[in-house]
């Protein structure tokens, strides 16, 4: 029942073959045995069973669940159709309010703040009929690209390899789904945080159009950048979710107007026809010298590359025209624009927390308030959020604006003004979809790089060029490297077009569905199969 | 040697304005990750502007069709205020408490 898609569970739930509240339990279940300790505040030494688990939680929320799960039996019951994601077990990042739940954002400074009121994306799947398992960890206020910086540990452990990380920020969630303890997860992307994590933990992984989802109830992180997105084991179950919670909210004014396509249908149209580019700039692994700048390029994986070329290959013939040596001339911008603009942005937003109206205070005896903010926001957060309130702080500046903040401004627009060339209809190129990796390694050792905060903010070159764009990007599975660690590869799209990436993700998926890769099972699931 | 962007002066100062109080170690951390941000952020500086070029806040275009319209400016009571306030780590008769506000005089 575990290994089932959402949707192949939602049918089964609708048909009666199963009832919500016997899915929920095998998960619930499931997730007793392959999940270990949640993650909590000062958690002391790993022992080496604890080691060997996913970590994906911070708060289970059973009783929750049992009254979602219940009210779906029950609507089924009564002869009333429930919602499009009927019983689907879905996790949630800790970064998006659930009423009367702990919501952490991985972080001390809220470690005891309940939310008042539930998030538009998380209250949709809800009214679709989804049932919330939990939250799930993530990078301190998603600060992080392998999940490492929260404050809650363990950190969560990648479920193919539990030495290695799961990527970030979205770690929890793309944790969760790998190694079946949902099918559903609802992540958020700022600078690729659904879609890297989504690579290093061998499922898919989709960053919408900026204003697709509203952010109403995500705590906000750099507001031109962040979108909740979903995670899943495949595009139809992606598609599916993003169904339930696309679409204008009156609390969230930069949600788009734009209506919704019907994504499950798109899925079905072939991909004849459709020009799918490569661009020989998202082949290279580039990497600032810390003593001079100067950039370093490297090759990027070998695997990753040839991954690249043979789903090209797969797309070809299944019919699409491949276009090679698309140029993108300013995608290594994307991580020096993103130190600045994502900085000033977090920055504005961290200043809310200050041990005043919720979440963590000082237990110091203080003088005045100023030394109540500074103790309480000292104590309360961790480097990763100290480090972005700094960083934005001086790239804004009065006296550097102009040096950084504005001049990073202008590049946001060059690195734009790319994607709107190639996705032109009129243009030379006249892209339906850009296919690219989505990262340029595979998922790395805990501890290797988290505290190197520039190497770790490379991990996100490839995917941080959308986020600046604001277009739709996916990253689906494409097999395995040589010590079996999943290979994402990433199709990127025009503005609201997520309709048009899914259905090239599907057809590779029902391409190569019956490959041998595809038959590979995650170490914490093997391990308790034998 | 990596380049000091930020000597330590500066970096109180900014500590300092961020309302944020750091010990020796944590600061001495702080400040070498920032000076390696802004070393890796250096080509940033090299890049041609076209003068034509105008500042991107967003990536997608928010067209009029795009846009909700304007709410009513009118008042909606919250309905359970109580909520709020018990979030808060002291408060007395739906006030939060907070210790003396010190006041400076602007230059």
């Amino acid at each position: 029942m575990l290994e089932l898609s959402a949707y192949e569970t939602i049918e089964k739930i609708r048909t009666r073959e199963l009832t919500a509240k016997q899915v929920l339990e095998a998960h619930l279940d499931h997730i007793k045995k392959v999940d270990g300790v949640p993650g909590k505040l000062d958690f002391g030494e790993l022992s080496e069973p604890e080691a060997k688990k996913v970590h994906a939680f911070i708060t289970l929320t059973e009783d929750l669940a049992y009254q979602q799960a219940e009210e779906v039996d029950r609507q089924l019951d009564n002869g009333i159709a429930p919602g499009i994601l009927a019983g689907a077990p879905i996790t949630v990042k800790d970064i998006f309010c659930v009423k009367d739940t702990l919501t952490t954002a991985g972080s001390r400074i809220l470690s005891n703040f309940k939310a008042p009121y539930t998030a538009t994306s998380v209250n949709r799947l809800q009214k679709a009929g989804g049932v919330i398992l939990g939250k799930v960890n993530l990078d301190e206020f998603t600060y992080g690209s392998s999940s490492e910086s929260s404050a809650f540990k363990p950190c969560p452990h990648n479920p193919w390899d539990t030495t290695r990380v799961t990527g970030g920020s979205s770690g929890g969630s793309t944790a969760s789904v790998a190694a079946y303890e949902a099918a559903l997860s609802l992540g958020t992307d700022t600078g690729g945080s659904i879609r890297q994590p989504a690579a290093f933990c061998g499922v898919v992984g989709l960053k919408p159009t900026y204003g697709r989802v509203s952010r109403y109830g995500l705590i906000a992180f750099g507001s031109s950048l962040d979108c909740p997105g979903p995670v899943a084991r495949s595009v139809k179950d992606a598609a599916l979710m993003l169904q339930a919670m696309a679409g204008a909210d009156p609390r969230d004014s930069t949600a788009s107007n734009r209506p919704v396509p019907d994504y499950l249908s798109a899925l079905q149209k072939d991909i004849r026809g459709m020009r799918i580019g490569l661009s020989p700039d998202y082949f290279r692994n580039s990497m600032p010298d810390l003593e001079t700048g100067e950039i370093i390029y490297e090759p990027i994986q070998k695997e990753i590359e040839q991954a690249i070329y043979d789903s090209a290959q797969v797309l070809a013939n299944l019919g699409a025209e491949i276009v090679e040596d698309v140029p993108m001339p300013n995608t290594i911008h994307g991580v020096s624009v993103y130190f600045v603009i994502s900085r000033v942005e977090a920055a504005s937003n961290l200043h809310r927390f200050d041990g005043v109206k919720y979440g963590y205070r000082t237990g110091k005896d203080v003088s005045d308030l100023h030394d109540l903010y500074r103790l309480t926001r000292v104590e309360g957060l961790g480097h990763q959020p100290k480090l972005r309130i700094l960083m934005g702080m001086y790239v804004s500046a009065a006296q550097y604006s102009a040096q950084y903040y504005q001049r990073a401004l202008k590049v946001r627009r060059m690195i734009r003004d790319d994607f709107e060339g190639i996705f032109d209809k009129k243009g030379s190129y006249h892209l339906d979809a850009l296919l690219t990796p989505t990262t340029p390694s595979t998922a790395f050792e805990l501890g290797a790089v988290y505290g190197n905060t520039v190497m770790m903010q490379c991990a996100d070159q490839f995917t941080v060029p959308a986020n600046h764009a604001g277009i739709p990007g996916i990253s689906i599975p494409a097999g395995f490297d040589q010590t079996g660690l999943p290979i994402g590869i990433q199709l990127l799209g025009p503005d609201y077009r997520e309709d048009l990436i899914m259905r090239i993700g599907h057809a590779y998926e029902q391409a190569t569905q019956t490959a041998d890769w595809r038959k590979a099972k995650p170490q914490v699931v093997r391990e308790l199969e034998e | 040697m990596p380049v000091e962007h930020i000597s330590p002066q500066l970096f109180e100062k900014l500590v300092d304005l961020a309302a944020i109080a750091l010990d020796p170690s944590e600061s001495e951390y702080l400040r070498s990750e920032l000076n390696n941000q802004l070393t890796a952020i250096k080509e940033l500086m090299a890049i041609k502007l076209d003068e034509t070029l105008t500042p991107a806040l967003h990536g997608v275009p928010f067209e009029s069709a795009d846009r909700q319209a304007m709410r009513e400016d009118t008042l909606l009571p919250y309905a359970t205020p109580e909520d709020i306030i018990s979030q808060a780590p002291q408060s007395e008769d739906n006030y939060i408490v907070v210790p003396d506000i010190p006041h400076s005089e602007l230059d």
